[in-house]
C-alpha cells in the first residue's frame, strides 16, 4: 500500500491547457474526492494518472508517483499492472459481450486463483451480476452498468480505485447505493480517488477534497472544512443563505 | 446433377480457403481499425516460402516454416510500420498497407519469375468418387482444413483470454487499456494469425486443380476482400459466410459460362465483386457488419 500522489501536473490538448501546476495526494487508505464544474480538468486528471493521455492527444508535464514508483509516463496497462485502476466516465461497459465477460476483461493480468477471489468478492458486493453473468451487459439498466463497471476494476485488483461520476445519470436510490458500494471497497482496504459533479454526496464519503478550477486547485482541505467552507456551499451546494444578495445581483448584472 | 454437386462442394471448399483469407482481413480490422491491403503480400509470401523450402525440408517442415514465417512478418508490420505511424486517421494507415504490399509483393513476384512453383504436397492430382461425383482430394483437405482452423479460432475469440482481450480491445480500446489489456499485444498477436492462416490459405490456393504457385497467386488472394467486405468488415461469421459466397458464386459461374455465353469469358472472376456490389447496396455495411452509427 502507498500514497498516490500528483505533483506539477501540467496537462496539454495540443496548445489548450488543461491543467496547470495541479498537485494532490491521496494517502493509503482514504477517500479522497476530485470537485470542478464541467471542464475544470477533473477528467484530465485521471488521465494523467492511468495513462490514458495518449487516447486523446494530450501531453504531461509533472509527476504521478505511486510511493516511490513513478507512474508517468507508463502504459495504462502498466499502470494497472501496479495497482492503480480507473472506471471510466459513463460507464462504458464492453456491450456487446456477456456480463461475466466484461469481469473477465477486467481481470486479464492476474492469476486464475486471484481471480476467482476477485469474482467472488464482486458477486457479493453487487448479487445482481451473477443473476445476469449470461445477459449482454448492453441490456443491463444503467445502475446495473455502472455496478458492473466498478466490479470489473476490482476484477483487477486495485490498491487504488479511480472512480470517474459514478452517480452521473443515475436515479437517486441507485446514485445512494453506488455511495455506499464505494464506503464498502474502501473499508476493505482499496484507496478511491473519487471525481465527482455530485459535491454532497462526494463530501459526505471522503475524508479530504479539491475543489479543480479552470486546471487548478481553487480549494482544498478536509470534507469537514469544505462543507462548511462558503465558497463550496454557494457555488455546488446550492445553499445560498450567507450570500443570497450577493448571488442575487451578480445573476442581474450579468443580464443587465 | 452431378456438375452441380460437384461445382457446389469445389465452390463450398475453395470459399472455405477465401473465408481463412477474409477472417484474417476481418481480426487485423477489429483489432487495429486497420483495413489491411498487404493481406495478400503475406500469403504470397507463406505460400513463396512453402514452396522454396519443400525440397529442402520436406512438406510438412516446409508449410510449418512458411506459417510461422508469415506470421512473423505480419507482426513485423504491425511492430515496425502500423505501431510506430502517428496518423491521425486510420485509413492513412490503411493506404500505408498498400506501401507495404507493393514493397513485398514486388519483391517475391522478382524472385518468382515467370516460374510455377509446385508445393510439394502429398495430394498430389488424386481425386475421390462418391457415386458419380469426382472430387480432387486437395479440396476436401482444403475444407476440412479450413473448417477445422475456422473452428478452433472462434472458440479461442469465444473462450480464451486472449479471445475476450480481442473482442474487448476492437468494442473500445481506451476503457480495454483502462481495465489492463495489451493492445500492442492484442494488436500484434491478432497480425501475427492473420498472417499465420493465409499462408495456409496460400497452400490451397496454389495445389491441384491450380498448377502451382506464380506472380499472380496474390491476384486470386484478392478474392477474399470482397468475401470479407460483403460479410461485413468486423464480423468474423461475416467473413465465413462472404468466403463461400464467393466461392460458390465463382465456382457455380465458371462452372457453366458456357451456359451463359451472352455474359462473355471469365465471368467467373468478375461475378464475386458482382455479388459484393449488390450486396452492398442493399445492405451497406455488409451482411453481419455492425452499421456505422455517425454523430454529425
Amino acid at each position: 500500500m502507498a500514497d498516490l500522489a500528483v505533483s506539477d501536473l501540467v496537462v496539454g490538448y495540443g496548445p489548450v491547457r488543461a491543467l496547470r501546476g495541479v498537485s494532490m495526494r491521496v494517502p493509503s487508505g482514504s477517500i479522497v474526492a476530485v470537485l470542478g464544474a464541467n471542464g475544470a480538468g477533473k477528467s484530465t486528471l485521471l488521465r494523467a494518472i492511468s495513462g490514458t493521455l495518449r487516447f486523446h492527444r494530450g501531453a504531461c508535464q509533472g509527476a504521478v508517483t505511486l510511493g516511490d514508483q513513478r507512474l508517468t509516463g507508463l502504459d495504462a496497462a502498466s499502470v494497472v499492472a501496479r495497482g492503480v485502476v480507473q472506471v471510466p466516465e459513463g460507464r462504458r461497459v464492453f456491450a456487446r459481450m456477456t456480463v461475466e465477460e466484461n469481469l473477465r476483461a477486467g481481470g486479464l493480468g492476474r492469476s486464475r486463483r486471484e481471480n476467482a477471489k476477485a469474482h467472488d468478492q464482486v458477486v457479493e458486493l453487487f448479487p445482481v451480476l451473477r443473476d445476469r453473468a449470461r445477459q449482454r451487459a448492453g441490456l443491463l439498466s444503467g445502475g446495473e452498468q455502472q455496478m458492473l463497471a466498478i466490479g470489473r476494476a476490482l476484477m483487477a485488483g486495485p490498491t487504488t480505485l479511480l472512480l470517474d461520476e459514478p452517480t452521473l445519470g443515475l436515479a437517486p436510490l441507485m446514485a445512494a447505493r453506488i455511495a455506499e458500494t464505494i464506503k464498502e471497497i474502501n473499508s476493505l482496504g482499496t484507496s478511491v480517488l473519487l471525481v465527482e459533479q455530485n459535491v454532497a454526496m462526494a463530501l459526505s464519503l471522503a475524508s479530504h477534497a479539491y475543489v479543480l478550477e479552470v486546471g487548478e486547485v481553487a480549494l482544498e482541505g478536509t470534507a469537514a472544512e469544505l462543507r462548511d467552507s462558503d465558497e463550496v456551499r454557494r457555488r455546488y451546494l446550492g445553499v445560498a443563505d450567507a450570500v443570497e444578495g450577493t448571488l442575487e445581483t451578480r445573476t442581474l448584472s450579468r443580464w443587465s | 446433377m452431378t456438375t452441380f454437386v460437384e461445382l457446389l462442394v469445389n465452390g463450398i471448399s475453395i470459399g472455405a480457403v477465401y473465408a481463412l483469407i477474409a477472417l484474417g482481413f476481418v481480426i487485423i480490422f477489429k483489432a487495429t481499425e486497420v483495413v489491411n491491403f498487404a493481406h495478400a503480400s503475406l500469403l504470397l509470401a507463406g505460400g513463396y516460402l512453402v514452396a522454396r523450402l519443400w525440397p529442402l525440408v520436406g512438406f510438412w517442415a516446409a508449410l510449418l516454416i512458411g506459417v510461422a514465417a508469415a506470421a512473423l512478418v505480419a507482426a513485423a508490420i504491425e511492430f515496425l510500420v502500423i505501431r510506430r505511424a502517428n496518423v491521425a486517421s486510420h485509413s492513412v494507415l490503411a493506404i500505408v498497407t498498400i506501401g507495404v504490399d507493393i514493397v513485398i509483393t514486388t519483391e517475391l513476384t522478382r524472385q518468382i519469375g515467370t516460374d510455377v512453383l509446385a508445393m510439394g504436397d502429398p495430394w498430389g492430382s488424386e481425386v475421390v468418387r462418391f457415386g458419380g461425383v469426382t472430387l480432387a482430394e486437395t479440396r476436401i483437405v482444403a475444407l476440412v482444413t479450413a473448417a477445422a482452423l475456422i473452428t478452433v479460432f472462434l472458440l479461442a475469440f469465444k473462450y480464451t483470454g486472449w479471445g475476450v482481450a480481442m473482442r474487448a480491445a476492437a468494442e473500445d480500446a481506451e476503457t480495454a487499456a483502462l481495465m489492463g489489456v495489451r493492445l500492442g499485444r492484442v494488436s500484434m498477436s491478432a497480425w501475427a494469425v492473420a498472417g499465420g492462416l493465409a499462408a495456409v490459405a496460400a497452400l490451397f490456393l496454389c495445389v491441384f486443380p491450380t498448377p502451382g504457385l506464380d506472380r499472380s497467386t496474390s491476384l486470386v488472394a484478392l478474392k477474399a476482400f470482397p468475401a470479407a467486405i460483403l460479410g461485413g468488415l468486423d464480423s468474423t461469421t461475416g467473413a465465413l459466410v462472404g468466403g463461400l459466397v464467393i466461392g460458390v458464386t465463382e465456382s457455380m459461374m465458371s462452372g457453366y459460362q458456357n451456359d451463359m455465353a451472352f455474359l462473355g469469358r471469365g465471368i467467373g472472376d468478375v461475378a464475386p465483386f458482382l455479388v459484393m456490389l449488390v450486396i452492398l447496396l442493399i445492405r451497406p455495411a455488409g451482411l453481419f457488419g455492425t452499421k456505422e452509427l455517425a454523430r454529425v
